[in-house]
């Protein structure tokens, strides 16, 4: 590995860590599709600060783009206010309109200047190691680095010293009203930040996909952890995780390194949201049948409790009189034996001693939902195991 | 009447969207009373709430806390929204949200410490939630999350307590042990202002009540105005309950 190599994933990583903080919050606000929309109207302010500095990583550039973002945050909510679109349709309404005018504007000046739309929505990282940062003629790095790595510091120092307000306000606007912090700061604050991010990080991975490093590793993250610390951890990791591995992918296939870099935070998505733990798609279908399988067990085990009569006990029709499929009668039958909650008599089925009370503790529990209740059948019994 | 006034709003109006919900509202709150702000939906009830805590901007009217604006007397107020304005799959512990209320007096940048760490704990077991501290939010039921909601005004060990509609959606236990609650609270001579929805129980509950409609219709002790008469005019339907004393 050389060192173009190396300060390339460095600067993606530091990209990756940089977006996650606004876009763990983001994604916590509902705010997905603001990110989108400020990724495309930076543009003209973009292009306005190139205009004036000649210099794509000058600072007036940045704060330029970064306004422009705010802006449109601002556009949007105010359209919305005037009660006449709803807020999806203000967001499509305004950043086309000053994503268009950027678009407009590198047209007309094209022959001019060294800025072409690509660049900008799409990044080109692999060149970021060319454009080289001199301090009274010692070359110290990649511009790219140096601003990313101060966007990210900023970002990190502001995070460290308003998570509690950020917190709250995310959380409960209206309290943290009445307790005199300013919503309205606080959410403009992080609008800054998530715009200066995205501007910071377009050079990298370009203007669109920068959506993709803010959105996907903080979804992913929600669906594994329930604590907001651990949440903007694992974004983080998957966030650096997937630039890493993104790039190898890039080299591998001598392909696109932010296609690459997004394509992977869309396969480690999908993966999470297919394995997690407990919110993913697979845990959560296993965790239903199981419950449904319960519910069975418990709704067969009354059955047998409130009747008497030997018919309704014989085995061969008790698919008649609960009806249910012959299948599904076995699998609860197997699961009460096993358990020793019945026994079988020339086909007669009974509750035992066991299943008599638990029977009981059950349908006490779900009557008073008291979780005391159980508590001592937790380990005895599987149905509560949750 | 030589009580001190805890709060007093004087000419109130608020509009959204230059539609008025509140019309030229003048109410005094006394000290260590237990009030229902009662009306119809859309009456502006919860407005009336916000806009005493600023969370709302009036376009006309003035708000005093003891005579002074509200902005001045922040930690002597506590506030329990309605349950529905938050996003309870939010990733935190019941415990976090108690220690929210603690974030006022810490002001800004300050975190809790271990001194808040253990006001937030008595709160919680005050509540009876003190087994679920760690619980996450998502997993609290209705009932256990307004308990929440209202260890976190506790901890802000206040002087008035504003709720908004804290016996919705609760049982009867929670609903009990909650009016226990704000009962002592105006026993330690707090005043505690609820908006509340269920008229059978504004008697047993509360000794004091406003009628709001838009405009305010009454106030005062339930004893002198909670008759059908001032229901009627709030409700605009006949109104008949049988109040039991």
């Amino acid at each position: 590995m050389n060192s173009a190599q190396l300060e390339i994933q460095l600067i993606a990583a530091l990209v990756a860590i940089a977006c996650a903080i606004p876009g763990t919050f983001l994604v916590l606000r509902k705010m997905a599709m603001i990110s989108d929309a400020i990724s495309h109207s930076i543009l003209p302010g973009i292009v306005i600060g190139f205009f004036i500095t000649h210099n794509l990583n000058s600072p007036l550039l940045i704060f330029l783009a970064a306004f422009t973002g705010v802006l449109t945050v601002f556009l949007v909510e105010y359209i919305q206010k005037t009660g006449l679109v709803k807020k999806d349709t203000a967001i499509g309404l305004v950043f086309p309109a000053l994503f268009s005018i950027g678009v407009i504007m590198i047209a007309k000046h094209a022959n001019d200047v060294h800025l072409d739309v690509d660049a900008v929505l799409l990044g080109e990282i692999a060149f970021a190691p060319l454009d080289r940062l001199h301090i009274s003629g010692v070359d110290v790095g990649p511009k790219a680095l140096w601003v990313i790595g101060s966007i990210l510091i900023t970002t990190l120092i502001l995070l460290f010293l308003f998570f509690k307000e950020l917190k709250i306000s995310t959380f409960d606007a209206g309290l943290t009203a009445s307790l005199g912090f300013s919503p309205v700061i606080l959410h403009y604050g992080l609008m800054t930040v998530s715009s200066i991010t995205t501007v910071g990080a377009f050079d990298a991975v370009g203007a669109i996909l920068v959506v993709a490093l803010m959105i996907a590793p903080a979804a992913a993250a929600y669906l594994i952890t329930l604590d907001l610390k651990k949440m903007l951890v694992l974004a983080i990791i998957i966030g650096i995780g997937s630039a890493i591995s993104g790039y190898w992918l890039a080299h591998a296939l001598d392909a696109s390194i932010s296609g690459s870099i997004t394509t992977i935070l869309g396969l480690v998505f999908l993966l999470v949201y297919l394995f997690a733990p407990k919110k993913g798609v697979i845990a959560v279908y296993f965790r239903e049948k199981q419950q449904r399988i319960e519910v069975s067990l418990l709704t067969f085990l009354l059955h047998l409790n409130n009747h008497n009569e030997i018919e309704e006990r014989h085995v061969n029709h008790l698919n008649e009189h609960i009806n249910w499929q012959k299948i599904r009668a076995k699998t609860v039958l197997n699961l009460a034996l096993q358990n020793n909650m019945i026994t079988i008599d020339k086909d007669i089925v009974s509750l035992t001693k066991k299943g008599v009370k638990f029977t009981t503790q059950a349908i006490d529990y779900i009557i008073t939902n008291e979780d005391s209740k159980i508590e001592h059948m937790k380990a005895d019994f599987f149905l509560f195991r949750g | 009447m030589d009580k001190k006034i805890a709060v007093k709003v004087d000419d109130l109006t608020v509009a959204y969207n230059y539609k008025p919900v509140l019309w030229d509202i003048d109410l005094k709150i006394p000290e260590g009373v237990l009030m229902a702000i009662v009306g119809p939906n859309g009456a502006g009830k919860s407005t009336l709430i916000k806009s005493i805590l600023g969370i709302l901007t009036p376009i006309a009217g003035s708000i005093r806390i003891y005579d002074k604006p509200y902005t001045k007397q922040r930690k002597l107020v506590a506030y329990v929204p309605q349950k529905g304005s938050v996003d309870w799959d939010f990733p935190t512990t019941a415990l976090d949200v108690v220690l929210m209320g603690t974030y006022g007096s810490l002001g800004w940048i300050k975190r809790p410490r271990q001194k808040e760490k253990k006001a937030a704990l008595e709160a919680l077991e005050k509540v009876g939630m003190l087994a679920f501290k760690n619980r996450q939010i998502s997993q609290l039921s209705g009932g256990q999350q307004q308990r929440i909601f209202l260890a976190r005004a506790l901890v802000q060990n206040a002087s008035i307590y504003f709720m908004d509609e804290p016996f919705q959606g609760v049982d009867a236990t929670t609903e009990i042990a909650i009016i226990n609650i704000l009962k002592e609270l105006r026993k330690a001579g707090k005043t505690v202002v609820v908006v509340h929805h269920d008229l059978q129980t504004v008697p047993e509950y509360f000794d004091w009540v406003t009628f709001l409609n838009v405009k305010k219709i009454a106030t005062g002790p339930v004893k002198e105005i909670f008759n059908d008469n001032n229901l009627t005019k709030t409700y605009g339907i006949n109104y008949k309950v049988s109040i039991q004393e």
